[in-house]
């Protein structure tokens, strides 16, 4: 997305408000089924976070996605949008105000890209007028030309074009919190990272609560403030940041869960400009350079690349100082407190 | 001069205003009726369907077994009820399109995609409103569909409830199968029967075309 293109409309609607999130003791039972889908699910997302529900599938996490916006009636418990507990409005109008992405996307098929983008303002009862400049705006906003795209059909479209207009719709009538399922689960691999990013940078700026579904670990290490990984039977088996479920899993499940190079997924959520770096001058640099944005995982890789030696790094033309495996290393061992520790595999 | 050729357009022109133009008014009058009231009844059918699954049975059943009852018979069972009226052929033409309309209208809901209605129904649309502006515009194709289908049924049938109605293109058609067939009156109004039924199915499909502009969009 080219953000000089768009950055001239942020001000109209980048000021709604995010709102928190709040799951109180959340059951949900199906008749004629003995286990709970989701058990006792406590959790409280902040205001312009991004919340990712992650675990194996049958763990219910769309299950619990799907409770907030009352897709799928709460058997017990609540769950609080802002304070406001969802059960006291009929679900037709919470939901105009909760943005809702899936997977498949769902992409009305008869209607063009600016009627799909239009929908939930249409059902508001906006003037025509407002809801053109939202569509206009919402298109530039995902880098699309609304003058190119706002009369197409989604089939005339390909699948990261759709998921974008998936989420500009979701976002049309500005909602305080948007509930995405696996958004790029259909979506190859190369595109889908290019979307993450976008994404990342969109949410950047319009600063929504999201809760975010995925079965992927190292997606919602990506795009999660915080990480819920649930466990067969939907019980919350650890809420945190990812560093923190990354340093600190709470049992073996999450352990296993998050991965047995989880040193290295630690790494990567650190670049070396956060580190203190070894002065230039003294130790001999080997030729191998790095970028100072790069992350560890990335400079580790680069450092037995070259043989182990330390490596130059570099910002811009400016030589930023040495970095050596040691000093990678030590990140790990500075953020792991003595007594939960656990033996690095 | 009834001089029995296989075609004498001599004949055709003379007896245009007074035997043929009539019939086929009345031909598409009856078609247009029977089909009205089929589609409506349909409709309202294939809706209680869709929304409570199990009426699904004893409707299809029901239609289905409407639609086996040979034509001349169904007519003739009618008859005592409602007399050699224009009201006995179009009850009769009526349950014919049932079967077909009810089907295809309640198949080309089914086939809305899942995704789709989830998320007409996750971004707050009621029941009502994703029916109509979601579920029945993607329906559209099926259902147009059965409705070609129903009419060019009707139309062929139609000529059939002349036997009752006594109106209608089959009457020319049951006048000239006398002892002595008059092949130009019977080819006529048969000719005439088939290129109403190819102009009606051509202009729904052209209704069709302008009701689905997406489904062209590729």
């Amino acid at each position: 997305m080219d953000n000089a293109d768009t950055a001239h409309n942020e001000g109209s609607n980048a000021t709604a408000q995010a709102a928190t999130l709040e799951f109180r003791g959340v059951t949900k039972r199906y008749a004629g089924q003995r286990a709970p889908a989701i058990d006792d699910l406590s959790l409280a997302v902040p205001a312009g976070e991004v919340c990712v529900l992650v675990g194996p599938s049958g763990c219910g996490k769309t299950t619990a996605m799907r409770l907030v916006n009352r897709m799928i009636p709460l058997t017990g418990g609540d769950i609080l949008l802002g304070g406001r507990s969802v059960l006291e409005r009929p679900p037709d109008d919470l939901r105009k105000e909760i943005g809702y992405v899936i997977q498949q996307i769902g992409l009305f098929p008869h209607l063009t890209i600016g009627e799909n983008i239009a929908t939930v303002p249409r059902l508001l009862g906006w003037d025509k007028a407002r809801m053109a400049d939202r569509t206009d705006e919402l298109l530039r906003l995902i880098g699309m030309d609304p003058e190119e795209m706002r009369d197409r059909y989604p089939a005339q479209l390909s699948g990261g074009q759709r998921q974008r207009v998936g989420v500009a719709r979701a976002l049309a009538a500005d909602p305080p919190l948007m509930l995405m399922d696996e958004p790029f689960g259909a979506i190859d691999p190369i595109s889908r990272e290019r979307l993450q990013d976008e994404f990342l940078r969109l949410q950047a700026r319009v600063r929504k609560t999201i809760v975010f579904v995925t079965h992927d670990i190292d997606e919602a290490i990506k795009m999660g403030d915080r990480i819920a990984i649930l466990r067969e039977g939907g019980r919350l088996a650890q809420y945190a940041t990812p560093a923190e479920i990354l340093a600190r899993p709470a049992d073996d499940f999450v352990a296993q869960f998050v991965g047995a190079d989880r040193a290295l997924k630690r790494l990567a959520l650190t670049t070396l400009s956060d580190l203190e770096l070894i002065a230039p001058n003294g130790t001999p640099a080997n030729g191998h350079r790095v970028a100072l944005g790069t992350n560890l995982r990335d400079a580790l890789s680069a450092m037995l690349g070259a043989g182990g030696g330390p490596l130059t790094v570099v910002d811009g033309d400016r030589v930023a100082g040495l970095v050596t495996m040691e000093l990678v290393g030590r990140v790990l061992i500075d953020t792991q407190p003595g007594p939960t520790r656990r033996a690095e595999p | 001069m009834r001089e029995n050729r296989l075609f004498c357009f001599d004949w055709v022109r003379r007896n245009w205003s007074g035997v043929l133009e009539p019939a086929l008014g009345q031909h598409v009058v009856l078609t247009l009726i029977a089909v009205g009231i089929g589609f409506a009844i349909a409709m309202t059918l294939a809706l209680a369907a869709y929304r409570l699954s199990w009426l699904e049975r004893p409707i299809g059943v029901g239609s289905a077994i409407l639609y086996t009852i040979p034509s001349l018979a169904l007519f003739q069972i009618l008859v005592p009820f409602f007399g050699l009226t224009l009201t006995t052929a179009e009850v009769a033409l009526v349950s014919y399109t049932l079967l077909i309309l009810f089907r295809n209208i309640l198949t080309g809901l089914r086939e809305v995609p899942t995704e789709v209605r989830d998320t007409a129904r996750g971004m707050g649309m009621t029941r009502r409103q994703s029916l109509w502006r979601v579920e029945l515009p993607l329906a559209l194709p099926a259902i147009m569909a059965g409705l070609r289908i129903a009419t060019v049924t009707v139309i062929s049938l139609g000529t059939v409830a002349a036997f009752v109605s006594g109106q209608g293109l089959g009457r020319p058609i049951f006048d000239a199968i006398g002892e002595n067939v008059f092949k130009t009156e019977l080819i006529a109004a048969g000719g005439l029967a088939i290129m109403l039924a190819i102009v009606t199915d051509v202009l729904l499909v052209g209704l069709q075309r302008l009701l689905t502009p997406w489904a062209r969009a590729r």
